[in-house]
């Protein structure tokens, strides 16, 4: 034994010397944040090799609505399962997954946190980096895993129970915030006017289903801020509809559906159009639950055409929650700006990290 | 068998790594509930205090509940995805064994009770027996003064232990010959998860990561929050 033996502790810690990192392809997203339990594998950007989702909504029907104590339950019970599937349907072994992306908000608390914390301990376990994605985000990039060549900038029209969003995507990792509800979420309207003629729960493809065989052009309601600016208000429409409802009982109710449909989609694709010609955006998005709407899946295209711009529907699974989203989020994130710590919670208003007006486009 | 035991079923979190050398490294944090925050580092920290490698880990044990559910929650998420990640069988165990398991070196009635928010508690009885304790309640939920009247048909010295115990202090200090245990034992210790989960170990009653159930004692509160989704 010589004196001068390396210390068998000593830190594995190189300085000076500049190795380009290795670029993690490999993707395990997890997405807890409302009632979806979801896991799915990607590889790069855009590549989805499994997508698990186990849908939650057969325990929230009877109650009109998702009950968080509910969710947070059901995520515990399911999260393990719906995550060895996913790596299994990946043909992948555990050793084989280079990072592991969580939804960290907005959403749910309880719910998030069951995600966050199963991630963090995966991550730790296999050694790999952990990163906390913005659900928002990885909603928009659920256009880019179907149709990566699709040319930035786009507008993302982001409509879900929970949101709604017109979003200018410069770049991957650069948003603007070009307008946003300033009440009730698109789907939200759908789900408390299907609840209030007790259509049963959700609300957005009941009235989907009931509005094709009704007139939309039955009951005038209201199409709230229509030529107002980029914000939208979903309430007054709501109440309009309660309102209808109740003074006419005897109303046909296919009628009220694609009445109050049409009013909610004109209001949507208006702005949409409007915020893609005012921003030379190359193509108009859709996204979210509500993005599975068949009338405003039909109608945006028709305005993409018309407006001369490509148009992108994700199909269905891919607009309503799923972890495909959240690993391709992830992946992104991992290049922009590295791992998340393993001391990071869930934020249930986590906000998307919009550029301000001022900035210069990219 | 190295068994890593995770607990964060009240107010405290905590992790510990032991076999049958004992506890070899424990960690917990009593503030701020930020279980999602502290139980990854947690991890971290008993495993190189320990020296050992997480992959040497062989079982995950997890403190089951009942308790404050989004804590509890975390820590059974994150032990359910250690034991996955691991490929490693789970020992799941009550938070009112492990409060009653740490006082268990008295002949006194030994009364569980952790604080269940709403003004009630969830309680279990437990005694002493040849090589530690038995419980001989249903675990339940009832408030001070459920627990309170039990103890008064009771003619046993008792000793409460828990948080729920303390925090309701002048409920049971009016009654007869009950104690109620310091607060350095009021919470469930990852320690305790470790040891118990060990005994456990040995007679080889695992489960699977899919097969831990949470024990939450009250069905959920139907709310629906329409504006976080
Ligand atoms: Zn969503």
């Amino acid at each position: 034994m010589t004196a001068l033996e390396t210390p068998q502790e000593a830190p594995a810690i190189v300085l000076g010397i500049d190795t380009p990192p290795h670029t993690p392809a490999i993707v395990l997203g997890i997405e807890t944040s409302c009632d979806e339990t979801a896991a799915a594998v990607v590889s790069g950007p855009s590549a989805v090799l499994s997508s698990v989702i186990s849908s939650q909504v057969d325990l929230h029907a009877r109650y009109g609505g998702v009950v968080p104590e509910i969710a947070s339950r059901a995520h515990v019970e399911l999260l393990t399962p719906v995550v060895a599937q996913a790596v299994i349907e990946a043909g992948l072994s555990d050793h084989d997954v280079e990072a592991v992306a969580a939804t960290s908000g907005p959403g749910l608390i309880g719910s998030l946190l069951v995600g966050v914390s199963a991630a963090k301990s995966l991550a730790l376990v296999w050694d790999v980096p952990f990163v906390a994605v913005n659900h928002l985000e990885a909603h928009l990039y659920s256009s880019f895993l179907e149709e990566p060549d699709l040319e930035l900038p786009v507008v993302v029209l982001l409509v879900s129970g929970g949101h709604t969003l017109l979003v200018l995507m410069e770049a991957f990792g650069r948003y603007r915030l070009i307008g946003q509800t300033l009440d009730d979420a698109a789907g939200e309207a759908f789900d408390k006017v299907a609840r209030f003629m007790d259509l049963g729960y959700p609300g957005g493809p009941v009235i989907d289903r009931l509005a094709m065989t009704g007139n939309p052009e039955a009951v005038a309601f209201p199409r709230p801020m229509y030529d107002d600016g980029y914000d939208f208000s979903f309430s007054g429409l709501k109440t309009a509809v309660v309102n209808h409802v109740r003074n006419n009982p005897d109303l046909d109710v296919p009628d009220i559906a694609a009445s109050f449909q049409e009013a909610v989609v004109d209001v949507l694709i208006h702005k949409a159009r409007k915020a893609a010609e005012q921003y030379e955006a190359k193509g108009l998005c859709l996204a979210g639950g509500v993005a599975a709407n068949s009338s405003l899946r039909e109608r945006l295209l028709d305005a993409c055409v018309a407006a001369g711009i490509s148009g992108f529907l994700p199909s269905r699974s891919m607009c309503t929650d799923n972890a495909a989203m959240v690993a391709a989020a992830g992946w992104q994130r991992l290049q922009l700006d590295g791992p998340s710590p393993l001391d990071t919670g869930a934020d249930p208003n986590l906000p998307l990290p919009f550029m301000r007006s001022g900035e210069p486009a990219a | 068998m190295l068994i890593l035991g995770i607990e964060s079923a009240t107010q405290q979190v905590g992790c510990a790594l032991g076999g049958h050398e004992g506890v070899l490294a424990s960690a917990h944090s009593a503030r701020g509930r930020r279980h999602a925050e502290t139980i990854a580092p947690q991890i971290q920290f008993v495993t190189r205090q320990a020296r050992i490698e997480l992959r040497d880990v062989g079982c995950v044990a997890v403190d089951l509940g009942p308790g404050l559910y989004t804590g509890l929650r975390v820590g059974i998420s994150s032990a359910m995805a250690v034991a996955y990640a691991l490929a490693v069988p789970m020992i799941g165990v009550s938070s009112l064994d492990l409060l009653a398991f740490a006082v268990r070196h008295t002949n006194r009635l030994i009364v569980a009770a952790i604080d269940a928010r709403r003004s009630e508690l969830f309680y279990a009885f437990y005694r002493q027996v040849p090589g530690g304790i038995q419980r001989v309640s249903e675990a339940q939920v009832g408030t001070p003064d459920d627990l309170a009247s039990e103890l008064l048909a009771t003619s046993e010295e008792v000793l409460l232990v828990g948080d729920g115990a303390r925090r309701y202090s002048e409920v049971f200090d009016r009654l007869q010959k009950t104690e109620i245990a310091e607060q350095d034992l009021a919470h469930p210790s990852a320690a305790s998860l470790v040891q118990l989960a060990h005994a456990r170990a040995l007679r080889e009653e695992f489960v699977k990561p899919w097969e831990l159930k949470p024990i939450y004692l009250r069905v959920p509160d139907a709310d629906i929050n329409w504006n976080t989704r």
